[in-house]
């Protein structure tokens, strides 16, 4: 594969007269596992709905998988990309049906099937009637992520996903999200505000603050030999402005 | 979730099909009009063909006196009439607005005003019943038996007796302005009750008040069981009530079943219809009106 | 008390043994009532989520206009209805005056007000996150709406509920634009309303007998759509 999933250039978000973002070169490769990490307020969230395509940006260059997008994106490349919230919001009906969803949507085949192993993957199998009502914060949005992942997306993006759980589904989350790009090889993601999570996870760091790229770099060097003073200071736990 | 959706698309077929159902209903009975000798005309598409749409008063079709008579014009023609029964101002007004074939009331100032106005062809004499001043038996204004309609209710003001009266320009109400205006009275004060209602409403409030009211004789006689009201004045010609007939005139409105109403109104005159009208009786034996068509006056002078 | 008594009594008996009149009241009831409700539901729920979920010039005008709507007396309705069907009137060529068409006409407009408020409102309560949730997954606009429509369920057969109640009691408009003619525009509410007038409270009470069943039946077929999610 050639072209990154990603490309962004120059790429502006304003809300009204608020500028949230303002990159100069992102890349987001394939196969890899991107952090996008940074303080509260710092356009990592904006950035995430600009390539789930939920927002378009206001000046700029998205190109995706090597095709420039311009104007409203076709659904058939919308549905290549799927997103887990912070907050997972699942509509009111058993655990099998949310996770079903977007297969449905899609008039997909084997749906039973499918779902039944993804449910096996997030350690749910044995709630797949229940109504979600019932389930807690962690194996809620256990639910939320098997319902992104059983529609095979190429890309998948997590914005803060454990930011509220509890350690042992927070773990259990990266875990599959881990695994899920070692053996599918899907091109992953994740805005975190745990430089930890980061650390575990990322092929590829990228560093935001104030809405623009202070330093994208491999994990090991963005972590052992930052180049940019400010993102040594924030893997240090310090406040950066 | 699939449940509920199949649940929901059963009960949306389920009304569909009611809807359909409720579209190809016909009335109870299904009439086809006989090709008719007279070509109809050009321009005009009649409303409903084979149907007669007849506006009448409350108190005309609550009488019974319709459902007696009409199956003998359906019969006959094969047609169906529908009866809308309202206050006589409201059928005056139907048929002002063309959307009634035929007018059947009693309200002859008004009747003689809608002819002149161009509304309809002509009016015409078909029966006349009575009217009777009813109040409670002990009668504080003491008017029991008296003959004089007008002095009945003069007697009423002055006792400021409580007196129910119909308040919607229908019939019954127009005759009873009629009498007071006789007596040169302009009733009002507490004691009067105006109630915009129809006859039997009025009775019912009579009847709980103990007040006085003028009501038709058919009405009386379907409640006379119950009513707790007494008949104290009748026979004063000042309460005859006379009804008319008239056919919408299609130069108005052409889309009005004009031929079927000439017919009917041929039919409501003649002798034979009159006599059956005359045959018509109340459950108590007694007959509620009296025949008084031209014809029907012709053939018994 | 007694009235009510021998009233339930009669009901009991006009019912059993399926008196033809009292059946073609009823059925006419039912079939007026029915095809405006599905009318109202057909039209107003959509139109309920659009309202919900989209912004448009003028909405804040459109939805004072719709809560009018909701408190409208239906005697105006059946007023406003039989000046519009009257041959005097601008639609009097379509001859639905007194007819059972005229009678679905005003209780669709009665009755539609009411189906887009309350589930205008119910959409509303929906969590306003879920619609970008959908979005991710792949959902176009429109089964994104319908999700969220699912989702307000039980505000939406409210809503069809409230539409219901508003018609099958009303008698102000149908005895206007019906006419009340036996055997083709008769409902069981102008029914009870002529035998009151003549005087027959039996009758009357035993028609509101039946009416108050027809009622209670259908909201509890209403009931068994919203399912479960009542209990929780």
């Amino acid at each position: 594969m050639n072209s990154p999933v990603y490309e962004l250039r120059d790429v502006v978000k304003l809300y009204g007269q608020r500028e949230v973002l303002h990159l100069g070169h992102l890349v987001i490769p394939h196969g890899e596992i991107t952090c996008v990490v940074g303080p509260n307020g710092a356009g990592k969230s904006s950035l995430l709905r600009l390539l789930n395509f939920l927002e378009s940006p206001t000046s700029g260059q998205i190109t995706f998988d090597g095709r420039p997008l311009n104007g409203k994106v076709p659904l058939s490349l919308r549905r290549r990309v799927t997103m887990v919230f912070q907050r997972p919001i699942l509509l009111s009906a058993s655990v099998r049906d949310n996770v079903a969803y977007g297969l449905k949507l899609r008039g997909e085949k084997e749906v039973e099937a499918r779902v039944s192993q993804v449910l096996d993957l997030v350690g749910l199998s044995q709630f797949a009637r229940a109504s979600v009502k019932t389930l807690s914060g962690g194996e809620a949005q256990r639910v939320a992520l098997a319902r992104a992942i059983v529609i095979e997306p190429e890309v998948l993006l997590l914005d803060e996903p454990t930011a509220n759980l509890d350690p042992y589904n927070g773990s259990l989350i990266e875990k599959i999200v881990a695994e899920l790009n070692r053996e599918r090889g899907i091109a992953i993601a994740v805005v975190t505000h745990s430089v930890f999570q980061a650390k575990r996870l990322a092929h590829q760091v990228a560093f935001l603050l104030g809405g623009r790229e202070i330093e994208v770099a491999p994990a090991e060097q963005f972590f052992s030999t930052p180049a940019n003073p400010r993102t040594a200071a924030f893997v240090r736990g310090e406040m950066v402005y | 979730m699939k449940r509920c959706s199949a649940r929901l698309g059963l009960v949306l077929l389920v009304l569909a099909l009611l809807g359909l159902a409720g579209c190809q209903a016909t009335p109870t009975a299904t009439p086809q009009p006989e090709p008719s000798a007279v070509p109809p005309t050009p321009t005009a598409v009649v409303r409903q063909a084979g149907q007669l749409l007849l506006a009448t008063t409350t108190s005309t079709a609550d009488s019974g006196l319709l459902s007696y008579l009409l199956p003998d014009f359906e019969a006959k023609y094969n047609v169906k009439v529908n009866v809308v029964a309202v206050g006589s101002g409201q059928a005056m007004e139907i048929g002002k607005k063309g959307d009634a074939d035929v007018l059947l009331v009693h309200a002859r100032a008004a009747e003689d005003q809608f002819v002149a106005d161009g509304f309809g062809i002509k009016r015409d004499d078909v029966m006349y019943n009575d009217f009777l001043i009813l109040g409670p038996a002990a009668d504080p204004a003491g008017i029991k038996g008296m003959k004089d309609a007008a002095a009945a209710f003069a007697k009423i003001a002055e006792a400021k007796a409580p007196f129910a009266s119909r308040g919607d320009n229908s019939g019954t109400h127009v005759k009873e302005k009629d009498i007071w205006k006789k007596a040169n009275i302009t009733p009002s004060g507490d004691w009067y009750l105006s109630l915009g209602q129809g006859m039997g409403e009025t009775l019912t409030v009579a009847k709980e008040k103990g007040a006085y009211t003028l009501s038709d004789r058919g009405t009386y006689l379907s409640r006379k069981d119950n009513l707790g009201l007494e008949v104290l004045v009748e026979g004063d010609a000042a309460l005859f009530n006379p009804y008319g007939v008239i056919a919408v005139n299609p130069a108005k409105w052409p889309q009005v079943n004009a031929e079927l109403a000439n017919q009917f109104v041929e039919w409501l005159l003649s002798v034979e219809t009159q006599e059956k009208i005359a045959a018509y009786k109340h459950a108590s034996g007694l007959p509620l009106f009296f025949p008084n068509s031209e014809a029907w006056r012709a053939a018994h002078k | 008390m007694g009235d009510l008594f021998r009233g339930a009594i009669q009901a009991l008996r006009l019912i059993l043994a399926l008196d033809p009149q009292v059946l073609s009241i009823l059925g006419l009831t039912l079939r007026v009532t029915g095809i405006a409700l599905l009318f109202s539901t057909l039209i107003g729920v959509p139109l309920g989520g659009l309202f919900a979920l989209r912004r448009f010039v003028g909405k804040r005008v459109v939805i004072a206009f719709l809560y009018t709507g909701m408190g409208l007396p239906p005697v105006v309705v059946g007023l406003f209805v039989y000046l519009l069907l009257s041959r005097s009137g601008p639609l009097g060529y379509l001859g639905w005056l007194f007819t059972p068409r005229a009678m679905i006409v005003s209780q669709v407009i009665i009755s539609l007000p009411l189906v887009v408020g309350f589930t205008m409102a119910s959409v509303m309560g929906v969590d306003p996150d879920l619609r970008r949730q959908l979005a991710s997954l792949g959902a176009t606009s429109w089964q994104a709406t319908w999700a969220i429509l699912k989702e307000a369920r039980t505000g939406v057969i409210v809503s069809i509920v409230a539409g219901f109640g508003s018609i099958i009691s009303e008698v102000g408009a149908v005895m206007l634009v019906g006419g009340n003619i036996e055997g083709y525009t008769r409902t069981l509410t102008t029914a009870i309303v002529l035998e009151t007038r003549k005087g027959s409270f039996d009758l009357a009470i035993a028609l509101g007998i039946i009416l108050l069943a027809l009622s209670f039946v259908a909201n509890v077929a209403m009931l068994s759509l919203q399912g479960k999610r009542l209990g929780e």
